[in-house]
């Protein structure tokens, strides 16, 4: 019997760390970021350094297309320590602010001691008493598994510092990859923003669709058809426990979670069209938030939780609209191009991000809430399933790039653009995490 | 030991107990025996030489395939079991109403049977959008059986969206074979 529930389950869960597969190739530069220098940490230890610390932060800043790394070449020197620092050198040459730092073997085996100073270069030329250069001083000790991750945090260090805004380089990607070749194709993977530290978390040989991270980044919301119908089930990313949450007739679909966490937008089509409701993860309550005769889908919670979002096609086309929660009025939000799509509220409540259709192209837009003015982000015709950076800084979405579908990041003003081609199959579906520290 | 094991084994058992049968009558009236023996033996030498000379031989019954079969009965139609449409749309085209028109004969003279319907796009347009239109492509064939006389208890819905496409191209000749309902028995 417990062979036969394992047989009947084509799909297996997975921990295992599979190899990297993405890689971000920037294709569209910005002249306006800011030049700063990363230089190179230096090793103090014996023997091979342990990784390419500084490349990782360097990536990471010209990735967020605020700010221009100077390449290593370009360097006059590559100081280690902000004490004796000639700042008229960097000055001279326009850099902004300098990020140094050195790493040594840490007494304990396996485990290293990485200290960085950030500095700033106006202020350190200028040379005023009472005006210290030093925006940030720190240390850290990690293992060598964890590098990776520190350099992030690192980068949201230097990101905040210098833009005010808080750092998103330690968050994760949750995507849906479609490998063909493989006997359970469909897969539920994570990978860390940049696509490195790929994990395989679900796989089936049915489709999986719409991944969605619950708000304390913990569990993932998603649809999957492995028994042959859509179901939406609730995942630990950590204990790996899964949980049915609806398997009603017809459609169970687009499953969002709420900002407080306890419940989920969802669509389902057991009345008759497709219509959003909510859905209490702990009691299982529905409450049918729309209804009438068109298809309405794609429901995604304010910042507030107040209102839901959705896409609907009662007035023909599908727009998107905002249903507030506690009246249920119902206004339109889009009006502009064909037809648009798959809305979702920035995290500061300020724009709407969504794919827009102009001229049979479906692109990713931007539109200001408080004007209506919609701008159009990306060039290619394919993009959809937007999903917003935790800090509203970028946007990773699917488009389909060089005959393949994969994933590519835009800033949120349209400016820097970086493909993440797949190496393996085809990558749809990404949901960007919430903040994780 | 299998089954094959155990029918070979009875081949060489059997006429073993039927001989062991026989001798344990031979104590009887031996010249009556022996007379039979002799015209047993004769008609089978006769039976021997006679079919030496003739062979027979037999034919199979004329069997169509289960799909020929099926043809025969709801016509060729019935054998195409993909339904396309046009974009963003989920109207049934004029083309494929004998499809459907024999799917719904075969369900009506066969309760007991059950049909899926699975309804399927094209990747433009979101995943989420896509679900529902493939779900109203489905729902448009459900309809047209069940307005056809087939019972609703017999036909299963199902929408996979762009998630399962025929063609796996990203232009419109993959696009066009993707816009589909599939019935599936």
């Amino acid at each position: 019997m417990l062979l036969r529930l394992f047989l009947s389950i084509s799909m297996i869960i997975f921990s295992a760390q599979a190899s990297a597969r993405l890689e971000i190739l920037i294709t569209e530069g910005v002249n306006s970021a800011r030049p700063i220098a990363v230089i190179p940490f230096k090793w103090l230890g014996d023997g091979e350094k342990p990784g390419n610390f500084s490349d990782i932060i360097a990536a990471d800043l010209q990735r967020s297309g605020q700010f221009s790394p100077l390449s290593i070449d370009k360097m006059p020197n590559t100081p280690s320590k902000s004490r004796g620092l000639n700042y008229a050198l960097w000055h001279k040459m326009g850099i902004e602010a300098l990020l140094m730092g050195e790493v040594s073997p840490a007494p304990e085996a396996g485990k290293y001691i990485v200290s960085y100073e950030l500095v700033d270069v106006v202020t350190g030329n200028a040379n005023v008493a009472d005006y210290s250069p030093i925006l940030e001083s720190r240390r850290g000790t990690v293992s060598k598994a964890q590098l990776r991750r520190f350099a992030h945090r690192v980068s949201d260090v230097v990101y905040e510092k210098l833009t005010g805004e808080k750092g998103a380089f330690l968050t994760r990607i949750a995507y849906i990859a479609v490998d063909r070749k493989s006997n359970h194709p469909y897969q539920l993977r994570i990978s860390d923003y940049d696509g490195y530290g790929e994990k395989l978390i679900l796989r089936s040989k049915q489709p999986i669709m719409s991944p969605s991270w619950s708000p304390d980044g913990r569990k993932l919301a998603y649809v999957s058809f492995e028994k042959r119908r859509s179901q939406i089930y609730i995942q630990d990313l950590y204990s790996q426990k899964r949980e049915l949450m609806t398997s009603f007739p017809k459609i169970n679909g687009s499953p969002s979670w709420s900002p407080d966490g306890k419940s989920l937008a969802i669509v389902l089509s057991k009345d008759g069209q497709p219509e959003i409701y909510t859905l209490d993860t702990q009691s299982k309550a529905l409450r049918r938030i729309t209804n009438n005769r068109a298809i309405d889908t794609e429901p995604s919670w304010s910042p507030d939780g107040q209102s839901l979002i959705f896409t609907s096609t009662r007035g023909g086309q599908a727009q998107i609209y905002q249903v507030d929660l506690s009246s249920e009025a119902t206004k339109r939000l889009t009006w502009e191009g064909d037809l648009n799509l798959g809305g979702t509220i920035t995290p500061d409540g300020a724009s709407l991000v969504l794919v827009s259709r102009h001229d049979g192209n479906y692109k990713i837009a931007a539109q200001d809430l408080a004007s209506g003015e919609l701008r159009t982000l990306t060039k290619t015709r394919l993009d959809e399933s937007p999903s917003v950076a935790p800090n509203g800084s970028m946007i990773i979405y699917s488009t389909v790039y060089k005959g393949r579908q994969g994933l590519a990041l835009v800033s949120m003003d349209g400016r820097f653009k970086a493909n993440i081609p797949a190496q393996n199959g085809e990558v749809k579906s990404p949901a960007w995490s919430p903040f994780l520290n | 030991m299998n089954l094959s094991m155990i029918s070979k084994s009875l081949l060489i058992a059997l006429p073993m107990l039927a001989l062991s049968a026989c001798s344990s009558n031979s104590d009887n009236d031996s010249a009556a025996m022996e007379a039979n023996k002799a015209a047993m033996e004769q008609a089978a030498m006769e039976r021997a030489a006679a079919e030496s000379n003739i062979e027979t031989d037999g034919v199979e019954a004329i069997e169509l395939s289960e799909e020929e079969l099926m043809a025969k009965q709801y016509s060729d139609a019935i054998l195409q079991k993909i339904i396309q449409f046009d974009f963003d749309n989920s109207m049934i085209k004029p083309e494929f109403t004998s499809i459907l028109d024999a799917h719904a004969k075969f369900l009506v003279n066969n309760p007991e049977k059950k049909v899926t319907i699975e309804g399927h796009t094209d990747e433009k347009g979101t995943p989420e959008y896509n679900i529902a239109l493939g779900e109203r492509r489905a729902m448009s064939v459900s309809v047209y059986l069940e307005n056809m006389g087939v019972s609703p208890r017999q036909i299963k819905v199902v929408s996979y969206g762009e998630e399962k496409p025929l063609n796996f191209g990203h232009a419109e000749a993959s696009w066009s074979d993707n816009r589909r309902a599939e019935l599936v028995y």
